[in-house]
C-alpha cells in the first residue's frame, strides 16, 4: 500500500506506483459500464453485481467549479473545488490547482489534465499524495 | 387509492428567525395549535400526525408535542428527508388520507437551529497520533472535504449553478438577481426571519462563500414551525361552509429520488428528480407551468432557484437567465417565484421548510397573504429538495365558489 518514497494515496481509487503515470482506477459495471470510485455492493445503475477495475484517463473537461472562500475548519481558503469529466469516462471532483482563485482565471468548459500533490503528512512521517486538476495550456 | 383530492382545511407557521424563548416544541405544538383552530378541529377529530423534524430525528419529535397537545394515541410518525423533510411529512400524510386510514391528518415541521453556522464544516475529534489508515468506502486516509473539493452545501450548490452557466452562459450577475428579488420579497412578508432589502452591487459585493454563492445569496440556519391540517373529500363535504370555502385541494402531491446520472456520484444532481417530480406533477394536477400563479421553489443558494426555473420548466430549455432578466418570477412578473422571500430570506428551519413552502402558497390562494398577496392566485406549487436526495413538489389549487 506504501510506496518506496514513504508515501501513500490520499484515496485507494488514486494510484501512485506501477507501471506508468499517477492515474485513477475505477469499478466499471461489466452490464451497464457505469462507473464508480468507491467500494461497491452492486450497481446504482442496472443493479448488477460484476464490476471490472479499470484505469481512467487523466484528462478531461471542466464540467463545473466554485471558488470556495469560507472552507471547512483547518482547510486553507480560498481554493477552487472541480467537477471534471474524464475522457473516456467517469465524472470526479476534486480541487482545480495550479492558478489563481478568481474566476477570470478560470476557463469553464476548458481541458485539464491530472496532476498529484501531497496533501498531509503523519506521524511516522508517511505523506499522504491527493490529486487535483491544472488548466491545460490555452491555445493563443 | 382513492380518485378524490385531499384538502388542506388549516394552515400556520411560527415566523422564522431566532426564538431564543421557545423550544423546538413550543414551535411545533404552537403551529399545531393553530393549524387546528384555523381549521376548527381539535386534536380528537386528528386520525394521523406526522412530524418533520432534522435535528431530533431521533428523539421522538412527534410524541412530544403530543405529550403538549393531547395524548390520544393515534398513528404517528417521526419524518426525516434533508430538506424535503416537511414535504415528506405532507406527502405521508396525504397517502394515509388517500389510503382511508384516517381522515383528517395532522402535520407539523420544525426545527431548532440556533446559529449552526455552516452545515456539515465541523470540525472531528483528531486522536493523538496519526497514522495515515485507508478507511471507508473510498479508502481514504485523511478527511478530502477541502482537499478533493467540496461537498459543503454552499459549494455543492454552487457547483450545480456553474454547471448550468456552462451550458447557457449565465452569469454571476444573473445569479444574484434571484437574491435580489427574494430579498425584496421578504421586506412584505412579516413571518420572514431577515426583511432586508439589499441593491444588485450589496449582494454581488458581499462577503463570498462559494462563488458565485456571496452571503446574501445563501439561506441561514433559523428556527420555526409550519402545520397543517389534512382532510379527505368525503370528510370535507360534512364540513362548514365557512371551512370548505377556505379549503386547498392538493392537486398534485409526488416525492422522487435521485435516479442514476454518470455524475451523480461526484456531484449531486439536483436537477433530474426535479423534473421528474414537476413533471409527474404536471401530470396529475392537469396544469402546466404556463397557468401558475406562483412557484415557491428551493432557493436554498440563489444559484438551485436559477436552475429549478429550468427544471419545474418556468422557462423555456436553458433560458433561466433570461427569465430572471425578464423579470418573470418577479412578484410583479407572469410566475411569481419565491413571493415569501425564499428560504434566502424568509429562512430555512430545514424541517419546518417544506411545509412552511405549502403554507405560503395555501395563504395566497385564500386570499390571506396580506402585503405579500399575489392577487387572483388560484394554482401554485410548491417545490423542496434534500440533498442525497429527495425532492417534494406539490400542486395546490383554490376551492371552487
Amino acid at each position: 500500500m506504501t510506496t518506496s518514497a514513504g508515501q501513500i494515496p490520499m484515496v485507494s481509487y488514486l494510484v501512485l506506483d506501477g507501471d506508468g503515470a499517477p492515474h485513477l482506477l475505477a469499478q466499471r459495471c461489466t452490464s451497464c459500464r457505469a462507473t464508480f470510485f468507491d467500494r461497491r455492493n452492486a450497481c446504482a445503475s442496472c443493479g448488477a453485481v460484476e464490476f471490472e477495475t479499470v484505469p481512467l484517463q487523466n484528462s478531461g473537461l471542466l464540467r463545473s467549479y466554485t471558488i470556495v472562500h469560507r472552507a471547512a475548519p483547518h482547510v486553507p481558503a480560498p481554493y477552487v473545488s472541480a467537477v471534471v469529466e474524464l475522457d473516456g469516462g467517469g465524472v470526479i471532483k476534486a480541487n482545480l490547482v495550479g492558478l489563481d482563485p478568481d474566476s477570470k482565471a478560470i476557463h469553464l468548459g476548458g481541458r485539464v489534465h491530472l496532476t498529484t500533490f501531497v496533501a498531509g503528512t503523519d506521524d511516522d512521517g508517511t505523506e499522504a499524495v491527493a490529486f487535483g486538476y491544472a488548466q491545460d495550456q490555452q491555445d493563443s | 387509492m382513492s380518485n378524490q383530492p385531499t384538502w388542506i382545511i388549516g394552515a400556520a407557521m411560527t415566523p422564522f428567525g431566532r426564538h431564543k424563548d421557545r423550544d423546538l416544541i413550543d414551535l411545533g405544538a404552537g403551529a399545531a395549535l393553530d393549524a387546528l383552530a384555523d381549521a376548527d378541529m381539535a386534536i380528537q377529530d386528528i386520525g394521523v400526525f406526522a412530524v418533520g423534524n432534522a435535528y431530533e430525528s431521533n428523539a421522538m419529535v412527534a410524541q412530544r408535542i403530543q405529550k403538549q397537545i393531547g395524548q390520544t394515541g393515534i398513528e404517528t410518525y417521526n419524518v426525516f428527508n434533508a430538506c424535503a423533510t416537511g414535504a415528506t411529512a405532507v406527502r405521508l400524510a396525504h397517502l394515509a388520507i388517500q389510503a382511508g386510514e384516517a381522515d383528517v391528518a395532522l402535520v407539523v415541521g420544525v426545527e431548532k437551529m440556533g446559529k449552526m453556522g455552516m452545515l456539515g464544516a465541523a470540525g472531528k475529534a483528531r486522536s493523538d497520533r496519526r497514522v495515515f489508515t485507508p478507511s471507508g468506502r473510498f479508502g481514504a486516509v485523511m478527511g478530502t472535504e477541502g482537499i478533493l473539493g467540496t461537498g459543503l452545501m454552499p459549494g455543492v450548490f454552487a457547483q450545480a449553478g456553474m454547471d448550468y452557466a456552462r451550458e447557457h452562459d449565465v452569469t454571476f450577475r444573473q445569479f444574484a438577481k434571484v437574491a435580489e428579488k427574494n430579498h425584496f420579497n421578504s421586506s412584505l412578508n412579516p413571518l420572514a426571519q431577515y426583511r432586508t432589502v439589499y441593491d444588485l452591487d450589496a449582494i454581488m459585493n458581499a462577503e463570498m462563500i462559494a462563488y458565485p454563492n456571496s452571503v446574501l445569496m445563501c439561506c441561514p440556519t433559523g428556527d420555526g414551525a409550519a402545520a397543517l391540517v389534512l382532510v379527505s373529500d368525503e370528510k370535507r363535504r360534512s364540513l362548514s361552509a365557512a371551512v370548505r370555502r377556505r379549503s386547498v385541494k392538493i392537486s398534485a402531491s409526488v416525492l422522487t429520488t435521485d435516479p442514476y446520472t454518470p455524475s451523480g456520484h461526484a456531484q449531486p444532481d439536483i436537477n433530474t428528480l426535479t423534473r421528474r417530480a414537476a413533471d409527474k406533477a404536471y401530470e396529475l394536477a392537469g396544469v402546466g407551468p404556463a397557468e401558475l400563479d406562483l412557484v415557491e421553489l428551493h432557493d436554498c443558494f440563489a444559484t438551485a432557484e436559477l436552475v429549478h426555473y429550468d427544471n419545474l420548466r418556468l422557462c423555456e430549455p436553458g433560458g433561466a437567465g433570461a427569465f430572471i432578466d425578464s423579470g418573470a418570477p418577479r412578484r410583479d412578473g407572469r410566475i411569481p417565484v419565491n413571493v415569501s422571500g425564499g428560504l434566502i430570506s424568509k429562512g430555512h428551519p430545514i424541517g419546518a421548510t417544506g411545509v412552511a413552502g405549502l403554507y405560503e402558497v395555501a395563504t395566497h390562494l385564500r386570499g390571506e397573504a396580506g402585503d405579500r398577496q399575489v392577487d387572483g392566485a388560484r394554482v401554485g406549487l410548491a417545490h423542496v429538495i434534500g440533498l442525497g436526495s429527495a425532492c417534494g413538489v406539490h400542486v395546490l389549487e383554490k376551492a371552487a365558489a
